[in-house]
């Protein structure tokens, strides 16, 4: 009994991100600073035939970057989504509230600790600091929304905590010993470089199975569109219900942090465009296609960040914020005139 | 205790551990509505939210179906109750459909997607409130008297055997509030649903209910069918009112009368002196008012405004003595005002006054001119 038009909405949207990602994936395989012919790129992929260091380029450089960035920035959209859902506010993010930066400070520290120790920091670890990280700025954040009863309030507040997360990361850079600081400062600024195999499959594991259990939520997440209280209502237990949300947010946000450090308003940016593409905000459908939303945009980001100043590279989160912070202020300027 | 749907024992509820209404017994068959009354701050929403398990109780028992609420799963308690909220909600990007749709949730598999079953109840359910046209309009953008039918078609469409509504009626105007109730009222006849709500307006809780509770002051004050709870001045208590006045029989309030001995004499009767008595009231003018019968319906009014009322014996012509004493106050007021354009056998003497009053020569011809205030 679903309205036609609607289905077909639906079918061609995500038709449409499908083929964007596809596009991206081409196009960012086939760029870069070493130029390969496309025949030659083909052969690389469905072979592994060719040239050793076309071969590497592609395979160990090119192919693991692409996929993170699908994998991110999926993630990251997705846990800016729940968020949303948590705080009933199209403006919470885990960037605007500060669990980036939480995560950022806390995975500094850590290796910065460890590394002067000359221990050797795995992704396992780096992801356990950043989830720490984010969980404790997600509890002062909570904290403070128990006592500010306006959204506008707590993305201030979730702002400050970032600029001081992002001071005290900054000095301890600046602090740290050189032979690290390089590596350090790029990934405290933001970037998919440097990425392996290993941590490609790492970050797969741990997306997909949050992801999992974040699309297995769908019908409470719907219920609770409507407000706790016909959430309650309809069953839903909302104590555990909340704590989920929180969790697998702050797990999603982590998991980027450790791997591409904070990325801005993606988680913002992504889920208000594509329920504006799909024209409805029914999780069950936003969630997968916040997903393939992220990618694209984190993918095109990305493909900025590598291309438009190289050799040199940008930061992605400069790039994200070019991108999506303009998306960010259209959002809030049209509430303002809702009267909200 | 089995042919109640919905009963508590010994409910007390509150916010926090702080216990604000003790001792609360209601009990409530299958298509009866009980309305709850009483001032603002009195604690009707938190035995709402109590009864609806959005609070937790503080002490004794709430019973859904013969079967304590605390008992049941989320799931049980979604099938037998729902609820429409007085909070506003503006879900993002959701259409009409879709609100109503969200109350299959207890219906429907671990994604919650609608079958064919599902979508047919939804439509049912939006055409039951007349709200079929709106299906495909954003919830946000309609108006509050179709948000409000759009709530309760939701809730219908939970096919819930009690709804528990929460001044379902406050934002709309009289037209969308008489709507709803009618509404509901053929729901609870149809579904025979239980039906526990708190109301404002009294005069709509004083028809559409089964049975009263009055929350006052941490107690419940008084339970019971409608006709035994609404006399004036229990009203007036339960609210504190110290100005002006309500009239349960009419179900309107009516402002305080002007202070002092009267100036003006009303030769009312038939209705024709309400509107006189309004504007001497609102100019701020003492009057009074006679000879009236005490089952006219100018007497309730003028009860409530006059700063005296010279009054008849129902189904009595005005007698000889209420002549004298009306003719005693018309004597001593500066103007006289009679707005009846006949006379008849009951109130010949009216007529009498209204000669005294020309003879006197303080009669003002045109009552609907405002020349009352002249000196």
């Amino acid at each position: 009994m679903m309205n036609k038009k609607v289905c077909l909405r639906y079918w061609i949207s995500f038709l449409l991100l499908a083929l964007l990602l596809v596009i991206l994936v081409l196009w960012n395989v086939n760029s870069g600073s070493v130029s390969l012919s496309p025949r030659e790129i083909v052969k690389i992929l469905l072979y592994r035939e060719g040239e050793d260091t076309a071969l590497h380029i592609i395979w160990d450089i090119r192919l693991p970057r692409i996929l993170s960035a699908i994998i991110l920035g999926g993630a990251l959209s997705v846990s800016g989504f729940l968020l949303q859902t948590f705080f009933g506010n199209p403006i919470a993010g885990p960037f605007v509230l500060g669990i980036s930066s939480g995560a950022k400070l806390v995975v500094s520290l850590v290796m910065i600790f460890l590394l002067g120790r000359g221990i050797l920091v795995g992704s396992g670890t780096m992801i356990l600091a950043a989830f720490l990280g984010a969980m404790i700025s997600m509890g002062f954040v909570l904290a403070v929304s128990h006592r500010v009863k306006r959204m506008s309030m707590l993305v201030v507040c979730g702002v400050m905590i970032g600029y001081i997360c992002s001071a005290v990361t900054d000095f301890l850079i600046t602090f740290a010993d050189d032979s690290n600081i390089v590596n350090l400062h790029n990934w405290s600024l933001g970037s998919f470089s440097g990425l392996n195999w290993e941590h490609v499959s790492l970050m797969a594991a741990v997306v997909f199975i949050t992801l999992f259990i974040v699309f297995f939520m769908s019908k409470p997440i719907g219920a609770y569109q409507l407000g706790e209280g016909y959430a309650r209502n309809m069953g839903v237990n909302i104590k555990l219900f909340r704590l989920a949300l929180i969790l697998l947010s702050s797990v999603l946000s982590a998991c980027v942090t450790a791997f591409a450090g904070p990325i801005s308003f993606v988680g913002i940016a992504v889920p208000h465009l594509v329920k504006s593409l799909l024209k409805t905000a029914k999780p069950i459908l936003v969630i997968p296609a916040c997903f393939l939303g992220g990618g694209v945009f984190c993918l095109f980001c990305d493909f900025i960040a590598r291309t438009v100043f190289a050799p040199t590279e940008l930061s992605i989160s400069s790039v994200t914020a070019v991108l999506g912070a303009p998306v960010v202020i259209y959002m809030m300027v049209r509430r303002q005139g809702k009267g909200m | 205790m089995k042919e109640f749907y919905i009963y508590t024992q010994n409910m007390t509820v509150g916010y926090g551990k702080q216990p604000l209404i003790e001792k609360i017994e209601i009990r409530l068959r299958r298509g009866e509505i009980l309305t709850l009354i009483g001032p603002n701050g009195a604690g009707k929403s938190t035995i709402l939210k109590s009864i609806t398990r959005q609070l937790s109780l503080l002490g004794g028992t709430v019973y859904l179906d013969g079967r304590s609420l605390e008992e049941m799963s989320g799931r049980e308690m979604a099938r037998r109750l729902a609820v429409v909220m007085t909070e506003r909600i503006r879900p993002e990007l959701m259409t009409c459909q879709d609100v109503v749709a969200s109350g299959r949730y207890p219906y429907t598999g671990r994604l919650g997607i609608l079958g064919e079953e599902d979508w047919k109840k939804v439509h049912e359910a939006m055409e039951l409130v007349y709200a079929g046209d709106l299906a495909c309009r954003d919830f946000s953008q309609i108006s509050d008297g179709q948000r409000q039918r759009i709530l309760l078609a939701r809730a219908i469409c939970q096919e819930p055997e009690a709804i528990v509504l929460d001044e379902p009626t406050s934002f709309l105007d009289i037209r969308h509030k008489l709507e709803l109730l009618t509404i509901l009222k053929q729901m609870v006849r149809e579904k025979r649903l239980a039906v526990v709500m708190s109301l404002h307006e009294l005069d709509l809780a004083q028809k559409i209910s089964d049975q009263v509770v009055c929350v006052h002051g941490n107690v419940i004050e008084k339970y019971g069918a409608p006709e035994e709870i609404f006399s004036d001045s229990y009203i007036e208590k339960l609210y504190g009112m110290t100005r002006g006045s309500y009239n349960a029989a009419f179900g309107c309030l009516e402002m305080e009368p002007a202070q002092g001995s009267p100036r003006v004499f009303v030769i009312g009767g038939g209705g024709w002196g309400i509107p006189v008595y309004r504007r001497l009231q609102r100019e701020g003018i003492p009057f009074a008012a006679g000879v009236l019968h005490e089952n006219d319906v100018d007497y309730p009014v003028a009860k409530a405004l006059a700063s005296r009322v010279i009054t008849q014996r129902p189904f009595e012509p005005v007698g000889e003595e209420a002549y004298l004493q009306a003719a005693q106050v018309l004597k001593s007021c500066e103007k006289a005002l009679c707005p009846i354009p006949v006379f008849g056998s009951m109130n010949e003497r009216n007529h009498k006054l209204k000669e005294l009053a020309l003879r006197q020569g303080i009669l003002l011809d045109n009552p609907g001119k405002n020349t009352y205030n002249e000196r």
